[in-house]
């Protein structure tokens, strides 16, 4: 389990996330490169069906980042977002999915270093969490 | 679905190229499903490699481009209109960002190189089912309305105006001016504030293309860019400009005495007032809120004694209703609460003043004529004592920003007070002194070395009354000594804040606060006159703070965005709105109450809910909530969604 190398999928808003993730970057601030963003225009557009199709495909982690509450570029999707998040958490438990695999934080713009500290916290709690393996055949 | 991809993977340099390996990138990626070519570059923003992309599209016959580089937010454009060029939609062209997401932030280049990899096939994926997509176009009402009649707010609105087009100037006080009306003098020039500001309140006021509405109020809007339809609150005054003619009778009976807004609460104003003598309008006000009731049997006096009959007491509010294009929001500043800084003794003695009230003190027009008094007994000062940075910089118990004008307009306070007084002596406590700009520097220097004012490097610990005086106990940290001042005033330099309702406003306008509730700018470099909704704008203090000058040059660029918007007839909105497969749409109508925008629309004769696409903003939240798949953001479907995630987790 030492070398366990998570698969995390990161949905992230094109206004905040992605922006701050942006920033991140130019920055030049280091962070684990277990996760890929998928850029979409607002949290509110990931579907839950997405998330666990992710899951199905072999994620072992998914990871939601919008606007902070208030701040949403189209005014209360991030709201849309967390009761949406909320309700699947519930629903993954009966899966046999643990509640922790996914995850859904605000980063805004302007916070580069707060996207660096809680990928780094998410991986590393996958990494603890080791991978999912679902049963054979759920893949498909 | 398209079968030919065109991968072209951008070195930036080193940028990229010293921690993820791009040639490895191209050649795994020509072998990729739909892609046909695939080619690295040194830098692929550059004209040669702009040209690489076209001609690669023409010789190759590319049906989409997937370019691996830099952050969408840089170089889309860029690249899309190259795509466009070489004769493809511009929506055939998607980025890879493998440079903010990837190089700048991994250091391992074979797990750098191995993710690289993963975002840019998911961005072929995404393109593969890219469909081609043209602007939505929406006709633009060319009137403007601006938001606040203070410098910034003037500025923007005569510039709209003297472009040719209609501006609606809306403040909520009964006079245009803002704050800069009620300064006395100007840093650097030493200015007269009230001899250049008034000369912008006439011409604003007798502009031809401008409509100016004051004491009124924004209550609602609706629409979008290009189209919003405003509803603005006119509050009765009472008083007919038109028959008013000025002659003062009223407020010599008037017999409610509250404190003068514009003298910052140091005299006090009657119920029926007008502002300040160079009023724009030049009338009075009656404030509803401090008369005793505008009906005859409670006072009714101001209308007795006012003879051409000017006093209207059946005036109502009046609800305006306004179409316009574009809005400039400049509501401007306060300073920091009048209850804060209670430790320096602000609120508790008299001669503690603001910086505002010291503007007031200074000021010609003010409470004593320009002459430096104390407010307690009306002595001459002989010692001052100036404190900076009073709930600025302190994001333990104030506000964590720097209010940028305070170091100036401090210095300027210090030496006309030796101006005034010239055996007095006046201390500044500072922690840094910040004069970026043209001749500030040295004008500070002019307080310093040509008036002897004493800056103390250090923060202020006590301020306390003290037989008559007001004691201070700093600290010089340049000396490491402890300071007592028995003085005689002493003057803070509070805080700068967003005026007091912006909150409110911007829920209104759904326009973006930033953490200390300024008005939010597009883009912090780039687009610092835009706010993220498209067809608002923001100048002056309400955006961050800053001096006249800074204010004056924002609201001019804001005006000429405003302008640039209305030199054409239509504008172009981003296509990735929703749109609705009708075969599938149960007519459910789960998306109409998701749509902030009132986007989604039942259709009756179709039983079928449909998308207004021009109110659409794109953010997918109905397309989520569609429990039939119905619905779908173009660019942005399901399938792409699951094909780029199953990208992502390919492989190990």
């Amino acid at each position: 389990m030492e070398n366990f190398e998570p698969k995390i999928v990161s949905f992230a808003c094109n206004w905040c996330t992605s922006a701050g993730a942006d920033l991140a970057g130019t920055s030049r601030m280091e962070y684990l490169p277990n996760s890929v963003l998928i850029r979409v225009m607002c949290s509110s557009r990931v579907d839950p069906q997405h998330i666990l199709w992710a899951f199905k495909k072999g994620a072992d982690g998914v990871f939601i980042g919008g606007c902070h509450p208030g701040d949403c570029h189209y005014i209360d999707g991030n709201y849309k977002t967390l009761r949406r998040i909320k309700f699947l958490k519930k629903m993954l438990e009966n899966f046999g999915i643990e509640p922790e695999r996914l995850h859904l934080e605000w980063v805004s713009a302007s916070e580069g270093q707060k996207f660096v500290q809680v990928i780094n916290e998410f991986t590393n709690k996958i990494k603890k969490l080791g991978a999912l393996n679902l049963p054979e055949g759920s893949q498909n | 679905m398209k079968k030919r991809t065109g991968v072209f993977v951008c070195h930036c340099g080193i940028n990229i190229a010293g921690t993820v390996d791009v040639k490895n990138v191209a050649k795994e990626l020509s072998k990729y499903e739909g892609v046909v070519h695939s080619e690295d570059y040194v830098y692929m923003c550059s004209d040669p490699g702009q040209k690489l992309i076209e001609n690669a599209i023409k010789e190759h016959k590319l049906d989409s481009v997937v370019v691996a580089c830099c952050s969408p937010s840089l170089h889309e454009k860029t690249f899309r209109n190259v795509t466009q060029s070489a004769g493809l939609n511009p929506y055939q062209c998607e980025i890879a960002n493998i440079r903010e997401q990837c190089s700048w932030v991994h250091k391992d280049k074979e797990k750098a190189t191995s993710k690289a990899k993963k975002i840019v096939k998911s961005i072929v994926q995404k393109v593969l089912r890219n469909e081609s997509l043209e602007p939505i176009t929406v006709p633009v009402t060319k009137r403007a309305m601006v938001i606040g009649g203070g410098i910034a707010g003037i500025q923007s609105a005569l510039d709209i105006a003297d472009g040719g087009h209609e501006v609606i100037l809306v403040e909520r006080s009964p006079s245009i001016g803002g704050h800069m009306i009620q300064l006395s003098e100007t840093f650097p020039t030493l200015d007269c504030s009230q001899c250049i500001m008034t000369p912008k309140m006439v011409e604003v006021a007798n502009h031809p293309n401008v409509k100016l509405m004051t004491y009124s109020e924004v209550q609602e809007i609706s629409g979008y860019v290009g189209n919003f339809k405003v509803k603005i609150l006119k509050k009765p005054t009472y008083v007919d400009p038109n028959v008013c003619t000025l002659c003062d009778e009223c407020t010599k009976v008037c017999p409610v005495v509250v404190p003068n807004e514009f003298d910052e609460g140091m005299t006090g104003r009657k119920a029926i007032y007008i502002p300040f003598p160079q009023a724009i309008p030049a009338t009075y006000t009656l404030d509803i809120e401090s008369c005793p009731g505008v009906v005859p049997i409670a006072c009714g006096k101001c209308a007795d004694v006012c003879e051409p009959n000017a006093i209207d007491f059946d005036m109502k509010p009046e609800i305006v209703e306004e179409e316009v294009g574009a809005i400039v929001v400049a509501t401007g500043y306060d300073l920091y609460g009048k209850d804060k800084m209670a430790e320096y003794g602000r609120g508790r003695y008299p001669d503690v003043l603001d910086g505002l009230q010291f503007e007031r003190l200074l000021s010609a027009s003010g409470p004593t004529s320009g002459e430096i008094l104390r407010p307690s007994d009306h002595k001459v000062p002989k010692e001052v004592v100036f404190i900076q940075c009073c709930g600025s910089r302190d994001p333990e118990l104030h506000k964590p920003y720097c209010s940028k004008i305070c170091c100036m307009y401090t210095a300027k306070h210090a030496l006309l007070y030796k101006e005034h007084v010239p055996d007095g002596q006046a201390y500044v406590f500072y922690i840094d002194i910040r004069s970026g700009g043209k001749n500030y520097e040295e004008f500070v220097q002019r307080a310093v070395e040509d008036e002897g004012v004493v800056y103390l490097r250090g923060k202020v610990s006590k301020v306390f009354q003290n037989n008559g005086k007001i004691t201070v106990w700093g600290v010089d940290t340049l000396t490491g000594k402890d300071i007592e001042i028995n003085a005689d005033m002493v003057v803070l330099a509070m805080a700068m804040e967003p005026s007091h309702k912006t909150n409110e406003l911007a829920k209104q306008l759904k326009i973006a606060l930033d953490k200390d509730g300024f008005l939010s700018e597009a883009h912090p470099k780039l687009r610092p006159v835009e706010s993220v909704t498209g067809g608002l704008f923001v100048a002056g203090a309400g955006q961050a703070p800053k001096d006249i000058p800074e204010a004056v040059a924002q609201a001019s660029g804001a005006a000429s965005k405003v302008q640039a918007m209305f030199s054409e007839d239509v504008i172009h909105q981003a296509p990735i709105v929703a749109a609705v497969d009708e075969e599938l749409c149960s007519g459910c109508k789960l998306c109409i109450p998701i749509c902030p925008y009132d986007a989604r629309v039942f259709d009756e004769e179709k039983g079928i809910v449909s998308v207004n696409e021009v109110l659409c903003e794109g953010c997918g939240s109905c397309i989520a909530a569609c429990p039939s798949g119905a619905a779908q953001q173009k660019n942005f479907t399901d399938d792409q969604i699951y094909s780029m995630v199953e990208t992502i987790l390919e492989g190990e």
